[in-house]
């Protein structure tokens, strides 16, 4: 376990290495006026839902359990918990769970932030954006507890589900998830 | 009986954590707290003071949150339309700075000043008051209505219906509220939800 922990750190701090040198290039790229270079970068195309798209992924009737987090590029606990949803991913492939990140960046930031933070942590997960401004309407649907803060991250398989407003650890999230895998 | 005790325990634990992520806070109908913190020009505000207020928009919100920042232009315009006819706007930033640089009191002059702030601009140092409100993310409304018992929890939520694009507001939310108050007409929609930012402890 506490291999793991160190594990988590380096990629942690990789990921802010990551961050950091993803600036640099922004502000060194601005002097260049090669327009060719960075048309040669191939950005991930994204998956945008309204709420109403989005609903298909929150219900089962297979016998996969899904871990639906809900995030956004400037979240800053987001960020952070964001390796332990990678790793879950990873560690319980084969174990018929999947990991659903639903990217919740504003339209404007979709190229300038969303799409360069997905390529640049090779995100592993799949990645779907909810763009649906009447969040009202909406998030009392995903759970009547939820108060519309993120990070916020929902656990269903067929017959069972469960809510959390709040950030996780690998730990505490591991522990959710074996509750409905057993 | 040691293995029960031990299980009784445990159960006691999980039950008490459990209880303790309920949120408590204020529903439409409570009496809010009023508090006294720090101003941007560096005096104390309470809403006491406000001797001529009807009652107030009070809002946590911040320097850093995206939808707080959206939400910026459309505060000062509450504020400069309600203040006026007796409806003030409190704006309370409730995130811890040291969790949160960006919203450190010297980073709250900066903003309030950039973008000509009209209204207080608060500090809940301590953070104190933003748990006893209940208040979870920024940006977040309490429309409050001063009665003979206190400050009368009118309206919790979002300011509008579109956190995006002010231009494609369809219900404003937080005005309807208010003129309902100011024409002694029942609140149509005294509670609503939207996206925000946690706030940070």
């Amino acid at each position: 376990m506490d291999a793991y922990f160190y594990t988590m750190r380096i990629m942690y701090v990789l990921v802010l290495i990551l961050m950091v040198s993803c600036k640099n290039e922004t502000s060194g790229n601005a002097k260049v006026t090669d327009e060719g270079e960075k048309e040669a970068v191939v950005m991930p195309t994204l998956e945008v839902y309204d709420f109403e798209g989005l609903k298909p992924f929150l219900k089962t009737s297979s016998e996969t359990v899904y871990v639906v987090n809900f995030w956004a590029t400037w979240c800053a606990p987001c960020i952070k918990e964001m390796p332990y949803f990678e790793a879950l991913n990873t560690n319980y492939k084969d174990k018929n769970v999947e990991v659903l990140l639903v990217s919740l960046d504003f339209p404007k930031k979709y190229d300038s932030h969303l799409k360069p933070f997905i390529k640049k942590n090779k995100l592993k997960s799949r990645v779907v954006v909810l763009n649906d401004p009447d969040s009202n309407t909406w998030i009392p649907e995903i759970n009547p507890d939820w108060s519309g803060a993120i990070p916020a991250t929902l656990i269903f398989s067929k017959d069972k589900r469960a809510f959390y407003e709040q950030p996780f650890t690998y730990e505490e999230l591991e522990t959710e998830l074996q509750k409905f895998i057993n | 009986m040691n293995m029960i005790k031990g299980i009784l325990t445990i159960a006691a634990i999980v039950m008490l954590s459990a209880f303790t992520t309920v949120r408590n806070g204020y529903k439409v109908g409570d009496i809010a707290t009023d508090f006294n913190l720090k101003n941007i020009d560096g005096a104390q505000v309470s809403l006491a003071d406000y001797k001529d207020a009807k009652g107030f928009i009070v809002i946590f919100t911040c320097n850093t949150c995206p939808y707080a920042i959206s939400y910026e232009d459309r505060i000062i315009a509450l504020n400069k339309k309600y203040a006026a006819q007796g409806y003030p706007v409190i704006a309370i930033m409730p995130n811890n700075p040291n969790m949160q640089p960006g919203d450190n009191f010297e980073a709250m002059q900066r903003r309030a000043q950039n973008k000509g702030f009209t209204f207080p601009y608060l500090i809940d140092e301590g953070q104190k008051i933003y748990p006893q409100y209940g208040a979870t993310k920024t940006p977040q409304v309490y429309v409050l209505q001063k009665t003979s018992n206190g400050n009368q929890v009118k309206y919790i939520g979002a300011i509008d219906d579109n956190y995006q694009d002010a231009t494609a507001v369809q219900t404003k939310y937080v005005e309807n509220a208010v003129e309902s108050l100011l024409a002694g007409q029942p609140i149509k929609t005294i509670q609503t939800r939207a996206i925000g930012c946690s706030i940070k402890s």
